[in-house]
């Protein structure tokens, strides 16, 4: 049994003969157009079928809704106001005074960053409302919850460090999609046809499922990679918005991008998933946001529920001798 | 502002309402304009992304809920088979030995019903992972069921008069239906309490937060289901050990319950007091006092106890059901994972710790 929680290396502690680097997305949602084609490269790629029946969920551009069994990106859309705006520049800023988190010696990151305080905080060339949009995706934790609660060993530690199902071994027990701390995988249970080539099948013989009853999820193009290949989704993004390379490189890019928009007076930039010392010991894809991670529909202090599993078996070996002992007394105390 | 001839069937526009200095566009609620959508989810007072739920419900059916409550039934039956058979109660230990088969067998086909792939169901026991419980209750379900099925086969052919085929293979029965006993004893506490574990180690917010007191629920649950049910189905002068069981995991169901509720989240633990899982725990805190009650006055009658018995039955039964709902709904919700997080946060970050949190400024 591995480390349950805090800072560790995923790629080496799955012990494979060929150790590659881990690899990671770093996902800029400053310069995010919402076009919404990783969304599409990746249900091309990867033979998703459709979820949902088309409909139009009614509140914003994006009617993809969430991640999903068939949807392994989803681009998140909000529209704000002035007030939100603030708010957001604010909450970016007193982020920043808080002097939060310090990774390294604590002298080098004291001087790392620019002290906001006095920063000018009028928007550049900023009208008075905003779109949000963000290319949301698995996370590929470093403490993975679905894949420590996999009965089947279904799910995988891949060597580039990723969490991959093994879709002939899922049973489907979906214990998984309870144990994600991001509601990332899902089981796909659904009978929505899968997308017919042509027009003419769209109404003759649905084409099969793939996968259904079994959990799925992003595979940060398990097979792509093995072959030294872009994912789908990063490849597709025509804003380089989505970037994809070594986790480490990734964390580093996602620094200096987050310092360059301080400097700009942009207080509301933000990373996430970028300290190896939260809760789930770092995430595999890094984000810049622009908003606190709510607003996206993102978790904003995610713990794997792993960390505490052995304080629950301890626990729960505590109400085992509980009730051995009540069933003794029952059988050797009076009154029968 | 285009015109259509449609116009007329639009619904009236909200009257605005107008900021200060006159800026536009202000939120997602200020649509008086008509040019941009109206939004269809009203807003909430914490911030979520249109309301929808940031974790997804464990996709179990009721299957799930019904299991939690057969497995605890089985436990505790075996405890008191094991009871019967050491203490030569015969008729208890032959009524507890076939109720923790029954009950096992039952909670078991529901598991595998519910499962996506069912033919699958032997994958479970494809590997042994301790940071799974549903893998490590799966290898508990074995070993109790193996436990179990041996000493109910046993009695099935005493019952019977050994006409079950079984030739030479009833001497082997009958020298390993003891030990079996012991077997399916030994491994009836874990398999009323890891389902506790199993729920408590998810990202759904009810039931995370309850981690710390759900096993102690669980087991007093058991033990009161499977007392209730040898209290009906064993005469009064045999199912003493069972009247004492049955008080003994009221108290214990009671207590754990409240005190669970009084340490959890208080946001998180909202769900445990609303719709219809609040009522069904309401009603099962009702049922396991009146049950409780039933069994100290009266337990002694058979009717009495065979009612009193009934209403243990049904109390476990929405124990198991309402924490399952519970948890169910707080997934559904994003306010329960949001909440308890952000006040969590808050907090570390009122107390100085800074350095863990997922949101960082570089």
């Amino acid at each position: 049994m591995g480390q349950l929680s805090g800072p560790t290396d995923p790629t080496a502690d799955a012990h494979w003969e060929h150790q590659q680097p881990r690899k990671g997305f770093f996902t800029d949602t400053s310069v995010c157009i919402g076009c919404k084609a990783c969304e599409v490269a990746c249900k091309e790629w990867n033979h998703n079928p459709r979820d949902g029946n088309l409909e139009l969920l009614g509140s914003s551009y994006d009617n993809t809704g969430s991640l999903g069994a068939s949807t392994w990106r989803h681009v998140a859309f909000i529209e704000q106001g002035q007030d939100r705006i603030t708010e957001a520049r604010e909450s970016g800023r007193a982020l920043v005074n808080l002097g939060m988190p310090r990774i390294g010696p604590p002298g080098a990151a004291a001087t790392a960053g620019p002290d906001l305080a006095q920063v000018d905080t009028t928007p550049p060339d900023t009208a008075d409302f905003r779109w949000l949009m963000s290319s949301d995706v698995c996370k590929h934790c470093t403490h993975a919850g679905c894949l420590d609660v996999c009965p089947t060993g279904a799910l995988f530690r891949t060597e580039f460090g990723t969490v991959v199902v093994q879709d002939d071994v899922c049973n489907g027990c979906g214990t998984c999609v309870a144990g994600c701390p991001f509601g990332v995988i899902e089981r796909r249970s659904d009978g929505m046809v899968a997308v017919a080539a042509q027009r003419e099948e769209q109404h003759a013989e649905h084409a099969a499922v793939p996968n259904a009853g079994v959990a799925q999820k992003c595979t940060l193009c398990y097979d792509r990679l093995v072959a030294d290949e872009t994912p789908a989704c990063a490849k597709a993004c025509p804003t380089t918005s989505i970037k994809f390379g070594n986790h480490d490189d990734m964390v580093e890019t996602a620094r200096e991008r987050v310092a360059g928009l301080h400097a700009q007076g942009l207080t509301e930039a933000r990373l996430y998933g970028a300290n190896e010392l939260d809760g789930v010991g770092g995430t595999g894809s890094v984000f810049l946001l622009l908003d606190e991670p709510e607003v996206y529909g993102l978790p904003p202090d995610p713990r794997v529920p792993t960390a505490d599993l052995p304080r629950m078996y301890r626990r729960a070996g505590m109400a085992v001798a509980g009730m051995v002992a009540a069933a003794a007394v029952a059988f050797l105390g009076g009154r029968a | 502002m285009t015109h259509s001839e449609f116009d007329s069937f639009r619904p009236p526009e909200p009257t605005r309402r107008r900021r200060p200095a006159g800026k536009r566009g202000t939120g997602r609620r200020d649509s008086g304009d008509g040019s941009r959508e109206m939004p269809m989810v009203p807003e909430p007072e914490f911030t979520s992304y249109y309301g929808r739920p940031v974790v997804k419900p464990a996709p179990w059916g009721d299957e799930v809920a019904a299991y939690l409550f057969l497995g605890g039934v089985a436990a505790g039956s075996a405890l008191l088979g094991l009871g019967g058979q050491l203490t030569r109660r015969p008729t208890l230990r032959r009524n507890a030995r076939l109720s923790a088969l029954t009950a096992v067998s039952l909670g078991a086909v529901a598991l595998v019903k519910d499962l996506g792939r069912p033919e699958r169901f032997l994958n479970m026991l494809r590997t042994i992972k301790v940071t799974s419980p549903m893998s490590v209750g799966s290898w508990i379900l074995s070993a109790f069921s193996v436990g179990a099925a041996v000493p109910a086969v046993a009695e099935i052919d005493r019952m019977s008069g050994a006409r079950l085929p079984l030739g030479p293979l009833r001497t082997v029965l009958q020298t390993v239906e003891g030990p079996a006993g012991f077997g399916a004893a030994f491994f009836a506490g874990p398999l009323a309490a890891y389902t506790a574990v199993l729920l408590g180690d998810t990202a759904t917010p009810t039931w995370n937060a309850a981690h710390e007191e759900l096993p102690f629920v669980f087991v007093s649950s058991a033990a009161l289901a499977s007392a209730g049910l040898a209290m009906i189905t064993t005469p009064v002068h045999e199912a003493g050990p069972a009247r004492n069981l049955a008080i003994l995991g009221v108290v214990g169901d009671v207590v754990a319950m409240r005190v669970m509720e009084h340490r959890m989240d208080p946001v998180a633990a909202e769900p445990l007091h609303q719709g219809k899982a609040g009522a069904m725990l309401k009603w099962s805190e009702r049922l396991a006092a009146a049950g409780g009650l039933g069994t100290l006055l009266g337990g002694r009658n058979r009717a009495v106890a065979a009612a009193s018995g009934l209403a243990l039955l049904a109390a476990s039964a929405l124990t198991r059901f309402g924490v399952f709902e519970a948890g169910q709904s707080s997934a559904r919700d994003p306010r329960y994972t949001i909440e308890p997080q952000k006040n969590r946060l808050a907090a570390r970050r009122a107390a100085g710790i800074t350095g863990d949190s997922i949101t960082t400024a570089r």
